[in-house]
């Protein structure tokens, strides 16, 4: 294969020169910086929720791996050949989920498989990837201690037990104020990642001495907050902790102020970034991340070009955010991390990589990542962000601010 | 132990939401108990005229009552038009509910197709507006939504009632050749009927877009709940509809302030359930 790649490059090389001959030099470099991949191509299966409840933001993976998808092809496909990304609808169900990574394998055949977006059709992925020993990268399963398969490789750095290390992350925010908060509300919506995290904070803010005044969970895809506002008015707290998902924080903090009422400090899990940031009430909201378009994160290699190109990309496809965000980099990490497997272990055998990408990690978008703890989990990198003057800001903790930016109180 | 100012606040927030329950079941109930349809479409119909109520003030900086100015006659032609299929075909009420179950999906996936998946809001100057009143806080387009409600309700029910084309409706669900023994040209009634059947997903589309939050996906969102509401306030009954969607709502946000807010949809099927047990006559 690898010299396959050779041959290929210098015909290529040859061609590029007569081009250049020829007074075509602008057009010929192209060709022959980037050694465009060439035979059968690898075909690479995944599905994402691209209709039903999860479809808003699978849109956003699914923009973000197909950015990747040419990205890759143009630097060498995998080993030499081009990738082809066969991608189906999982339509936000768990069970659908688990009979199109069957058919991707059986009937398609395709060479490799991705993740798809979201814990439960995660899960169910897994379990068929499991069956067939397929190497499987997923960007977005909030409970990493479910990751049980041993070929499963998170491309997110959760960490292991994200509802241990991130709850204190806030709470090391929070006890730099002045006047640190004594009392919280713990809010959430059922959804499994947002619950389990929900709990963490909720013991963790016990094990530190903050008084949870009130634990609440609400249904997925509840319509009114009226009353649930109304109970978070009379108690109160210095920290609002709200377990959403989607515009569950806006609708919240809308109903808030209706009854006049502002909470003193609001931390939101899996917020929709730009309404939340763009609302009225969202000015100084705390949200979770992993990496935002500021320094020093722009400085990361090809951080820059793919944040331009994802901008293009979400614009060109009519959504209403267009800023590459903490979801668009997961699903390029995930990529990242599957192209470092198969270069590393120079080969498309799913055991090969697996071994590769634990012994070796992988350099993504989020950083060098180790796949060596428990669950394949390496060092949690959990970031806090702020909204300032409608912009999120990367606040938490202080060395991965941007110049200039701090933390808010309220 | 929740304090008065509390129960009191979330009882005015739930009967508010229920007024929405009301005023989208208010169709459904009609369409199912006075023409036998049982339309699921009614809820992709709201939401599509949701969205284009949010299109308009969004894009084109079109005030919410004038997009329901054009969104509501539109819904009622396409009602109409929706009927003329149904009879053109001869689709019964199982069939019907098939039907509309695709058209609605065909609606959903139109939806997703055009305004993507991502979730869209219409912010305007109304959405948090609130007044006091004592200690309690009224947000007005919610209170706007639950006097219009009222008047459709009341006025359809007065309709039905009073005016021979009403009666005519009601004795045609009753027993179709009776009523067409006495004159009674049921065909021409029902496209009537089934057009202000969708202009109603259209009144609630406009409100649904200014209080809600828009993605294709949320067509299904209210469909368990108002099924509850149609049919604990009684097929063909616009005002039971609205009384039961601000019972259940009442209920529901009741249910949130005093036990948890993971209960509140608990209470919907449970009031179902308990009520067809008790099937009392006026079900």
């Amino acid at each position: 294969m690898v010299e396959q790649v050779g041959a290929w490059r210098r015909r290529h090389v040859l061609a590029g020169m007569a081009g250049m001959a020829g007074g075509a030099a602008a057009l010929a470099a192209p060709a022959i910086l980037r050694a465009a991949p060439s035979g059968a191509p690898v075909k690479v299966g995944g599905t994402l929720s691209l209709t039903g409840f999860l479809a808003q933001t699978a849109v956003i993976h699914k923009i973000a791996a197909e950015m990747m998808v040419e990205e890759i092809n143009s630097r060498n496909g995998f080993l030499g050949r081009p990738v082809e990304f066969v991608l189906l609808d999982d339509q936000s169900k768990p069970e659908v989920a688990r009979s199109l990574y069957e058919k991707l394998i059986t009937v398609d055949k395709v060479d490799l498989i991705q993740g798809p977006y979201a814990t439960a059709p995660i899960l169910a992925a897994m379990g068929v990837a499991q069956r067939y020993s397929k190497v499987m990268v997923q960007s977005s399963m909030g409970i990493p201690k479910l990751q049980t398969y041993d070929m499963a490789f998170p491309a997110t750095p959760f960490g292991s037990e994200p509802d241990k290390t991130y709850p204190n992350v806030i709470l090391d925010a929070m006890a730099s104020f002045p006047t640190p908060p004594k009392t919280i509300v713990v809010l959430t919506s059922k959804f499994p990642s947002a619950k389990f995290m929900a709990e963490g904070m909720r013991d963790q803010a016990e094990k530190r001495g903050v008084k949870v005044l009130l634990y609440l969970e609400y249904e997925s895809g509840n319509r009114d907050f009226g009353a649930i506002a109304a109970r978070v008015k009379e108690a109160n707290p210095d920290l609002l902790w709200v377990g959403s998902l989607g515009l569950e924080s806006n609708q919240l903090l809308e109903s808030l102020r209706k009854l006049d009422y502002s909470p003193k400090n609001h931390f939101h899990l899996y917020p929709a970034p730009g309404p939340l940031a763009l609302s009225p009430d969202g000015n100084n909201a705390l949200c979770s991340t992993f990496l935002e378009p500021a320094e020093p994160f722009m400085s990361r290699p090809g951080m820059k070009r793919l944040a331009e190109l994802y901008k293009e990309r979400a614009t060109k496809a009519n959504l209403p955010y267009t800023t590459i965000d903490a979801q668009a980099c997961g699903m390029i990490s995930e990529w990242q991390v599957l192209e470092a497997g198969v270069n590393g272990a120079k080969s498309l055998d799913d055991k090969a990589i697996a071994a590769w990408l634990k012994k070796n990690g992988a350099t993504t978008i989020y950083g060098k990542m180790r796949f060596d703890g428990p669950f394949n989990h390496g060092d949690a990198a959990q970031l806090i962000k702020q909204v300032q003057d409608k912009e999120w800001k990367v606040v938490w903790p202080k060395e991965f601010a941007a110049p200039g930016v701090k933390l808010i109180a309220s | 132990m929740p304090s008065a100012t509390l129960l009191g606040q979330a009882l005015i927030s739930g009967v508010l939401a229920g007024g929405m329950y009301g005023l989208l079941a208010m169709g459904l109930s009609l369409s199912w108990g006075l023409l036998r349809l049982v339309n699921l479409s009614h809820f992709a119909l709201a939401f599509l005229s949701a969205y284009i109520v949010y299109e308009l003030g969004t894009n084109y900086h079109v005030e919410p009552w004038w997009s329901a100015a054009m969104v509501v006659p539109a819904m009622f032609c396409i009602g109409a038009l929706q009927h003329w299929l149904f009879d053109r075909f001869k689709v019964n009420e199982l069939a019907s509910l098939l039907i509309t179950f695709s058209f609605a999906v065909i609606v959903e996936a139109g939806i997703q197709l055009y305004w993507t998946a991502d979730y869209r809001r219409y912010e305007t100057e109304y959405s948090t507006l609130s007044f006091k009143t004592g200690p309690f806080y009224i947000p007005v387009l919610e209170l706007t939504l639950c006097m219009v409600a009222g008047v459709l309700a009341w006025g359809t029910w007065l309709w039905l009632r009073k005016t021979y084309v009403g009666k005519a409706l009601r004795a045609a669900a009753e027993d179709p050749e009776i009523a067409a023994a006495y004159g009674v040209d049921h065909k021409k009634l029902a496209y009537l009927l089934s057009g202000i059947g969708a202009a109603y997903a259209g009144v609630a589309g406009t409100f649904i877009a200014l209080i809600a939050t828009l993605a294709p996906a949320q067509i299904w969102a209210w469909l368990g709940v108002v099924f509850a509401v149609v049919i604990i306030g009684r097929l063909g009954n616009p005002l039971g509809a609205l009384f039961a969607g601000m019972l259940i709502g009442a209920s529901e946000s009741i249910a949130m302030a005093v036990l948890s807010p993971a209960w509140a949809p608990v209470v919907s099927f449970s009031m179902l359930i308990a009520i067809l047990l008790w099937d009392p006559d006026w079900i």
